[in-house]
């Protein structure tokens, strides 16, 4: 006797629990791993898998075994030329095919390195492994406005757009059977006796008048168990959705960028990379995000990612109108009591020297206290200019909602990214 | 033509679809079969999963269910790795030693694959994991499931009491000496759960006792006792049970780390039949997947295509590629199991004069109960031993090589010749014996009254050394014991080589 079973619907990810213990055990190398894959991959594929590779002999669990040496005895199968007493050379530099003892069979992969695939998920697990968003206030829940709809289970009583047909059949047919169930046994033993009846040829006419009343009966019961309404007020059921209020789960992003003669093309990709980075950092704590793309020289412009990244202009520098357009912005299209609010400036620090002191002015009074956070990265390899040391005086005052860091090239970026927005001990987060 | 019709009717199936029915009203029917032929099989419970849960059974060494290390992980996306980039097929079946014998069917597989995976593991595999005198004495085929459960929550428990690095460094330092935690000659005791908990708190309790008595440190105030004491020896006699020997003796374990070398030693034991038996299991599960389905379709149960179709599946499965092929990786024990059983059933019906030679005691018998006695009773070297005969070793030109690694060529020593057949055989016998191939390492000496150092032994076969992962096996091994442990590789009565857990040594 032999039982089969359909096992498909069971889960098929029994092993997800070792693969967890393979990827912790294995953590530094896969953070090498992944560290490497953000700095050298293109800005459009970051949101991706990877492979990871790992060395074999980091890998390897160890056994009590022969090692090559001493004498090695084989078969093998599918001789050609050899007659017994034959000498065959070794070939050179190995240990031939005769120290194939043992465990020949799964000698077949050689020292690969050991190379396995991580989920996008994984990834991004890896590359944001500690870090966490500063300041992640929840919007206060008197000045909510947002509300979410939520199921708050079965009611009697609602619109006919928001009936649960499930629940009202299940309902109703409940209901038919308890009402009917009387006169369905009632039927059912006229029923008997009727054809107990008919199948006495003896009858007396007394059963057959019998038979006629029984036959009434039946016809009675029959109307009776029919007039059972099918669907009763009774039955119907509703599905019942109650409004939450939810704290703000949007997020907009601004990126602010000099695009003035100074910034190189190569300046503009570490930028890109770095808001790249920090789009998908918000894209994992937050349900929805805008971003909002400023670009400077002499006088700022809100453009599109394109314009953005790849359009040249010529020109000086102001960065103070950035700020300005930024402020307007939020003043306009995203009221900081119902968004969260991030900034990301890139700049080669190039401004002019008058600029520098309005825009220390204006973050101190105006934006640090509209953002989340804001940072602020310069890329260059040069000595730092006025901005820079303005900017420092600001993150001074306000060193909760504004940081600022230096990259010299590429490779720099994830270091500082990961140092901006490193976990602190002591943050609470509520 | 009405004939035809009829014939046609008595198929079993058309088209390469499988369901449900099909696989109940093939399994009846290979299963009536194969009681024609006398095989006595476990009742059988047949699976169907999808290719992700073979991945995921393959993992954990094919068991249904198994206690948690990052090693299964590392199989299982070393498998995923392979199956996703086509470098290999999954198996067709995996087959659990337990009663009901579970076997799993692949969704993907079609009929014909379907009817002979139940023919090779519902039938073949089963009967012989009945039959066999080593899963007789070694396994509890109706106690395995019950146990993994066991040993799974227990470690789930250790990792939430003790956390899960712990745990796993554990059982690291078990799976290294796992070879080495099995009873060769000692029936166990049959694993049982509810004997198996009520005993492990009184076990952990006396356990821990013994140790301690063992690791004394109050001065015994007799002082020709102590004299007397000194001389002891331990362990009296040299311990092959490595596992078995820290489980009992090691000084500075805890009692649930015990209970884990335990938990790997029982698993270890049951799966040595196993390791024991690959070319006799997977042979007779191909000589009766082989036979069974050719009967079907002598029945007129299965068509031509079927049967066609089938036959190019067992000649991919029994193939065996010569020595110097670029896929070659040692012998196919199918191929050679398949060879061996079909062999002995040729030699009970068409005896040629050189088996009369050769084999009087088979030559004429019937065959089935030649076969069946040979399936009980041996193990793959025994097996070999006995019945490998001139004919296979002729078919599958063989020939025993000897190498000498102070020799700047190899030997041919024997071929597949009249003067060659008894070595060679030795010769094939001796590569599926356990103890030729792992080195012989047992506990010999422990410094109960100094450091407690321990000595590990290793006796050399042909003048084989250690190999590479030596150093760190010893890692483990002392990790366990909680002091210093060395190996001595002994060759005859010179010592060659120390390795200790800081370097190894050349003597």
């Amino acid at each position: 006797m032999s039982y089969i079973i359909d096992r498909r619907l069971n889960g098929k990810h029994k092993s997800s629990v070792n693969r967890q213990r393979f990827l912790r055990r294995y953590r530094e190398h896969i953070r090498k791993a992944v560290e490497e894959a953000v700095n050298k991959r293109s800005i459009q594929d970051l949101d991706r898998g990877e492979q990871i590779t790992i060395p074999k002999r980091d890998i390897h669990e160890p056994n009590f075994g022969h090692g090559k040496g001493g004498k090695g005895s084989v078969v093998h199968p599918g001789n050609k030329e050899f007659t017994t007493g034959d000498r065959v050379p070794k070939p050179e530099g190995g240990s031939g095919q005769g120290a194939g003892q043992g465990n020949a069979s799964n000698q077949g992969e050689g020292e690969d390195d050991f190379v396995f695939q991580i989920s996008q998920e994984e990834f991004l697990d890896f590359v944001f492994e500690n870090l966490a968003l500063p300041n992640l206030v929840r919007k206060d829940l008197k000045e909510i406005k947002e509300f979410s709809l939520k199921h708050a289970g079965i009611v009697s009583e609602g619109t006919p757009s928001k009936l649960n047909v499930v629940r009202s059949m299940r309902n109703a047919y409940a209901r038919r059977m308890v009402m009917s169930s009387g006169s369905r046994k009632k039927l059912l033993e006229a029923e008997e006796e009727r054809d107990a009846i008919l199948a006495n040829t003896s009858a007396t006419p007394e059963e057959k008048v019998k038979l006629a009343w029984l036959d009434e009966q039946i016809e009675l019961l029959k109307q009776k168990i029919e007039r059972t309404p099918f669907l009763d007020t009774y039955d119907l059921r509703y599905n019942h959705h109650v409004k939450e209020p939810r704290p703000s789960s949007k997020a907009v992003m601004f990126c602010i960028m000099d695009v003035s003669g100074s910034m190189t093309q190569e300046t503009k990709n570490v930028a890109k990379r770095f808001f790249i980075l920090l789009y998908l950092f918000l894209n994992r704590n937050y349900e929805k995000i805008d971003v909002v793309f400023i670009r400077h020289h002499t006088s700022a412009k809100e453009v599109t990612e394109e314009e953005f990244f790849y359009s040249r202009e010529t020109g000086g520098t102001i960065v103070s109108s950035a700020l300005k357009l930024m402020e307007k912005i939020v003043k306009d299209r995203y009221p900081p009591d119902q968004w969260n609010i991030y900034a990301a400036q890139a700049s080669d620090g190039d401004n002019w020297d008058d600029d520098s002191r309005i825009c220390r002015k204006l973050m101190e009074e105006e934006l640090v206290d509209l953002v989340q956070y804001f940072t602020y990265i310069e890329i260059t390899p040069r000595e730092h200019q006025s901005l820079w040391h303005a900017y420092e005086q600001v993150q001074a005052n306000h060193p909760k909602s504004f940081a600022m860091r230096h990259i010299v090239e590429v490779g720099d970026i994830y270091p500082v990214f990961r140092d901006l927005f490193q976990r602190r001990p002591h943050e609470s987060r509520n | 033509m009405s004939q035809e019709t009829k014939k046609k009717s008595d198929y079993l199936s058309h088209g390469p679809d499988w369901t449900f029915e099909l696989i109940q009203k093939y399994d009846e029917e290979i299963g009536k079969i194969a009681a024609e032929f006398g095989l006595d099989t476990y009742p059988n419970q047949i699976e169907v999963i999808s290719s992700e849960q073979m991945m995921d059974a393959y993992a954990s060494v094919g068991m249904p269910l198994g206690y948690h290390h990052w090693s299964y992980g590392k199989q299982f996306l070393e498998t995923e790795q392979n199956y996703k980039r086509g470098r290999m097929g999954l198996a067709y079946e995996i087959v659990i030693n337990s009663s009901p014998c579970i076997a799993y069917l692949m969704e993907e597989n079609n009929m014909m694959m379907q009817a002979l995976v139940i023919a090779h593991a519902c039938y073949g595999h089963n009967s012989f994991f009945k039959g066999n005198y080593l899963f007789r004495t070694w396994t509890d085929a109706t106690a395995i499931i019950d146990y993994l459960v066991f040993a799974k929550k227990y470690i789930q428990d250790c990792e939430e009491k003790y956390g899960i690095e712990e745990v796993e460094l554990t059982i690291d330092s078990c799976h290294a000496l796992m070879n080495f935690g099995v009873d060769r000659y000692k029936r166990p005791v049959p694993l049982s759960l509810s004997e198996e908990k009520a005993r492990q708190d009184e076990r952990e309790h006396i356990l821990q006792q013994q140790v301690n008595d063992l690791w004394r440190t109050i001065p015994i105030m007799d002082h020709a006792e102590v004299e007397k004491k000194k001389e002891r020896i331990f362990p009296s006699e040299p311990q092959e049970n490595l596992l078995y020997f820290l489980e009992k003796n090691a000084p500075l374990l805890k009692p649930w780390q015990r209970e884990i070398i335990r938990i790997v030693r029982k698993m270890a034991q049951y799966f040595y039949p196993q390791r024991q038996t690959q070319v006799m299991n997977e042979g007779w599960a191909s000589f009766w997947h082989y036979t069974l389905m050719n009967e079907l379709y002598n029945r007129g149960k299965v068509d031509e295509g079927f049967i066609l179709e089938f036959l190019q599946s067992h000649t991919n499965v029994v193939f065996q590629p010569s020595f110097d092929a670029s896929y070659y990786s040692g012998i196919n024990p199918y191929a050679l199991g398949f060879a061996i059983y079909s062999d002995i059933k040729r030699m009970c019906e068409n005896p040629t004069d050189e088996d009369r030679e050769w084999f009087p005691d088979i030559v004429g018998k019937p065959w089935l109960e030649v076969l069946d006695f040979a399936m009980r009773n041996f193990k793959d070297e025994s097996f070999i031993l006995q019945f490998l005969s001139p004919k296979v070793m002729r078919d599958f030109r063989f020939f025993g090589v000897e190498n000498d690694s102070l020799e700047s060529y190899v030997e041919i020593k024997e071929i597949h010749d009249d003067s060659g057949f008894q070595g060679l055989r030795q010769r094939l016998a001796q590569q599926y014996n356990l103890s030729y191939r792992e080195p012989n390492i047992q506990v010999q000496r422990v410094n109960l009254y100094g450091d407690r150092s321990l000595i590990l032994k290793h006796t050399m076969d042909s003048g084989r050394p250690l190999n590479d992962d030596t150093v760190e096996v010893v890692k483990h091994f002392q990790r366990l014991w909680g002091f210093d442990v060395r190996v001595e590789s002994w060759d005859g009565d010179t010592l060659v080589k120390v390795y200790s857990s800081e370097l190894a040594s050349e003597l």
